[in-house]
C-alpha cells in the first residue's frame, strides 16, 4: 500500500511539474491562489478528525483544522476567480491604434 | 458502497483539478478551468461527508459555516496590491490544517482510540508536522514582512546559519527518534515547537526583495505537508493535490530564485545569508543626477512614437495601476506604440505586476516577460520606469564587483531616454547604487508615482 501511494505521490509530481511548466509568468498570482485553494483540499482529513468523536482533543482541533481549510477554499477560489476574471485581450473595437504583434 | 463513492468523488476531483491548472496555460480559458477545480473540490468534501467514521456533524457544520465567513472577505474584498502577504497568510492557514490533523492522529493513536501507528505512518505523520509547523510560522513572519507589520529589512545575527542547521539538526533526530519509537510523546511535541521556531528563524533573516522566493518556497513545503497528511491517513487525492501544490511552488521557487540569480541549493535551504543585503551604499551623492520636470517628461512622452513601461514594486506601494493606464491610453490615442515589460521579480510575489495591470484593464497581449521584450529597448524612444530599482540596474550585467552581478535585467539603460519616476534617491531593496540614475540618457522625475502620474497625465493631453 505504501508503494502504491508513492506512486501516485511521484507521478501527480511529474503531472503537475509538466502542466505547472507551461504556465506563462503572466499567470503566476493566479497560479499561486488557486494551488493554495486546492491545497485546501486537506479539509478531507479535517472533516474526519472533527466528526469521528474519538476524543475531545480531536475534535477541537479537527475544528480548528475545518475552519483554517474551508477559508483557503472559499477565500482561495474567490480571489482566483476575481483575478482571473481581470485578464482581458485587447478589444480591437475600442482601440483606434493597431498593435502590432 | 458509501466508500466506492467516495473514492469516485477523489479521482473526479483528480481529474478536475489537473485540469484547472492546466487551464491556467491559456488566459481566456483559466478561469473557465478553475471554476471546474472549484466544482471537483465541491465533489471532493462531499464524498468525504458521507464517510462512514464521522459521527456527529456539528463541530463540522460549524467550521465549515465559520471557515466561510472568513474566507469571503479574503477572497472578495482584499485589495490586489495586499495580494502577496494574503497569499502568505492562506499558507499559514493550509500548513496549519495538516498541522492540526497530523497532531490529532497522532494524539489519537497514543490515548489508544485511533489507529494504531505503523513505522510508515508514523515517518509520514512526523513529516507531516515538522514541514507544516515550518511553514505555519514562516509564513506568518513572511505575512508580518510583507504587511510591514515586521521590518521589511533582514535581520541576523552572527552565527545564524549554524544555530539554524543545529536546530534543523536535532529536530530531524526527534523526529527519527519518534519514528523508532512512535510513543515517545514529549519528542514528537517537542518536535512540533522546534519546528515552529525554526519557521521564524528562516524567514526572519529574508529582505523584503527576496520575498517571491519565499513565498513560492513556503506554498511547496505546504503541499508537501499535505501530501504527508495523505501517506498519513491513506488518502489518495490529499497525496495527489499535495504533490501538485509542491510541484507548482518548487517550480516557481526555481523561476524565481534564477530571476534573482541564486542558486537553487541555496533556496533551498533558505540560507539567504546578508551579502547582498549588507552591501555598502555608494558615493551616490557626488554622482550626477538630472531631475526633469513633469511638462517636459509630458512632452517626451506625448511625441514618442515607442514607449516602454516598466513598472515595480513602488507603483503597487504607490497604486498607481490606474493612472499608467489611462497614460498609456493617451499616448496611443497620439499615435505612439506602448508595451509593458514585466521583470520576473518584480513586485513581492511572483506574476504581481501582471495582476495589478489587469485589474486596472490593461490588455494582457501588451505584457511583455523580460525575454521577450529585452530586444526591443534600442528602438525605444523612451523607456518608462516606475518604481523599480534593481530589476534595471545595468551593473547586474557589467559590474562583477556588484552583488547583484549575473542577475538577469531589463535592459532600460539601452533605451534612447530613460525617464525614472521615483520617490527620491533612496537605493533599492538590495541597497546598491544604480548607476542607470546617472546616465546621460536618464531623467529623474521626482515625487509619489500617482501623483507624478496624474500630472504627466495631465500634461500629455495638453500637449
Amino acid at each position: 500500500m505504501l508503494f502504491l501511494e508513492l506512486y501516485i505521490f511521484v507521478l501527480a509530481g511529474f503531472v503537475g511539474y509538466m502542466v505547472i511548466t507551461r504556465v506563462p509568468p503572466l499567470l503566476h498570482t493566479p497560479l499561486m491562489s488557486a494551488t493554495n485553494a486546492i491545497s485546501g483540499i486537506s479539509l478531507v482529513g479535517s472533516l474526519v478528525a472533527a466528526g469521528s468523536h474519538r476524543s475531545s482533543v480531536a475534535t477541537i482541533l479537527g475544528f480548528v483544522a475545518v475552519v483554517c481549510a474551508t477559508t483557503n477554499i472559499v477565500g482561495g477560489f474567490l480571489i482566483t476567480d476575481r483575478m482571473l476574471k481581470m485578464f482581458k485581450r485587447d478589444d480591437p473595437k475600442t482601440k483606434s491604434s493597431s498593435e502590432p504583434k | 458502497m458509501r466508500e466506492n463513492l467516495t473514492q469516485l468523488s477523489y479521482v473526479l476531483a483528480a481529474v478536475l483539478f489537473i485540469l484547472g491548472l492546466r487551464s491556467l496555460t491559456r488566459p481566456d480559458k483559466a478561469r473557465q478551468g478553475m471554476q471546474m477545480a472549484a466544482v471537483g473540490m465541491l465533489f471532493a468534501i462531499c464524498g468525504t461527508l458521507i464517510n462512514h467514521e464521522i459521527v456527529d456533524y456539528r463541530w463540522i457544520a460549524g467550521g465549515l459555516v465559520l471557515g466561510a465567513i472568513i474566507g469571503y472577505p479574503l477572497g472578495m474584498w482584499v485589495p490586489t496590491t495586499a495580494l502577496p502577504q494574503r497569499i502568505a497568510m492562506s499558507l499559514s492557514f493550509g500548513a496549519l490544517a495538516s498541522v492540526l490533523v497530523g497532531v490529532s492522529e497522532y494524539y489519537n493513536a497514543l490515548h489508544g482510540v485511533g489507529e494504531t501507528i505503523g513505522t510508515a505512518r508514523m515517518a509520514a505523520l512526523g513529516f507531516e508536522v515538522l514541514l507544516g509547523s515550518l511553514t505555519v510560522t514562516g509564513a506568518l513572519i513572511a505575512f508580518g514582512k510583507l504587511q510591514e507589520i515586521l521590518p521589511g529589512r533582514p535581520l541576523t545575527f552572527p552565527g545564524q546559519n549554524i544555530a539554524n542547521g543545529l536546530l534543523f539538526l536535532i529536530a530531524f533526530v526527534l523526529l527519527v527518534m519518534v519514528i523508532i519509537d512512535p510513543s515517545r510523546s514529549s519528542a514528537f511535541y517537542a518536535m512540533v515547537g522546534l519546528a515552529a521556531l525554526l519557521g521564524v528563524l528562516m524567514v526572519i533573516p529574508i529582505g523584503g526583495a527576496d520575498m517571491p522566493v519565499v513565498v513560492a518556497l513556503l506554498n511547496s513545503y505546504c503541499g508537501l505537508a499535505a501530501a504527508a497528511t495523505g501517506f498519513a491517513l491513506g488518502n489518495s487525492i490529499l497525496i495527489i493535490s499535495g504533490s501538485l501544490d509542491g510541484a507548482s511552488g518548487f517550480l516557481l521557487s526555481i523561476l524565481m530564485s534564477k530571476a534573482m540569480n541564486r542558486s537553487f541549493s541555496n533556496v533551498l535551504f533558505g540560507a539567504f545569508g546578508g551579502g547582498a543585503t549588507t552591501a555598502a551604499v555608494g558615493a551616490g551623492g557626488a554622482l550626477p543626477v538630472r531631475a526633469i520636470s513633469a511638462e517636459d517628461a509630458a512632452i517626451q512622452l506625448a511625441y514618442a512614437s515607442r514607449v516602454i513601461i516598466v513598472p515595480g514594486y513602488g507603483m503597487a506601494v504607490a497604486q498607481a495601476q490606474h493612472q499608467v493606464r489611462e497614460l498609456a491610453e493617451l499616448i496611443e490615442k497620439r499615435g505612439g506604440e506602448v508595451k509593458y515589460a514585466i521583470h520576473p521579480v518584480a513586485g513581492r510575489m511572483p506574476g504581481h505586476m501582471n495582476v495589478l495591470l489587469a485589474e486596472a484593464n490593461v490588455p494582457y497581449d501588451r505584457l511583455y516577460d523580460m525575454d521577450e521584450i529585452n530586444g526591443e529597448f534600442p528602438q525605444t524612444d523612451v523607456a518608462l520606469v516606475i518604481g523599480a530599482n534593481d530589476v534595471v540596474n545595468p551593473a547586474a550585467r557589467e559590474d562583477k564587483a556588484s552583488p547583484i552581478y549575473g542577475m538577469p535585467i531589463l535592459d532600460v539603460d539601452r533605451a534612447k531616454t530613460v525617464i525614472v519616476l521615483k520617490r527620491g534617491m533612496a537605493a533599492g531593496f538590495a541597497g546598491i547604487e544604480n548607476m542607470l540614475f546617472h546616465a546621460p540618457a536618464t531623467s529623474m522625475l521626482f515625487g509619489d508615482a500617482k501623483a507624478s502620474l496624474s500630472k504627466l497625465v495631465s500634461e500629455v493631453k495638453a500637449a
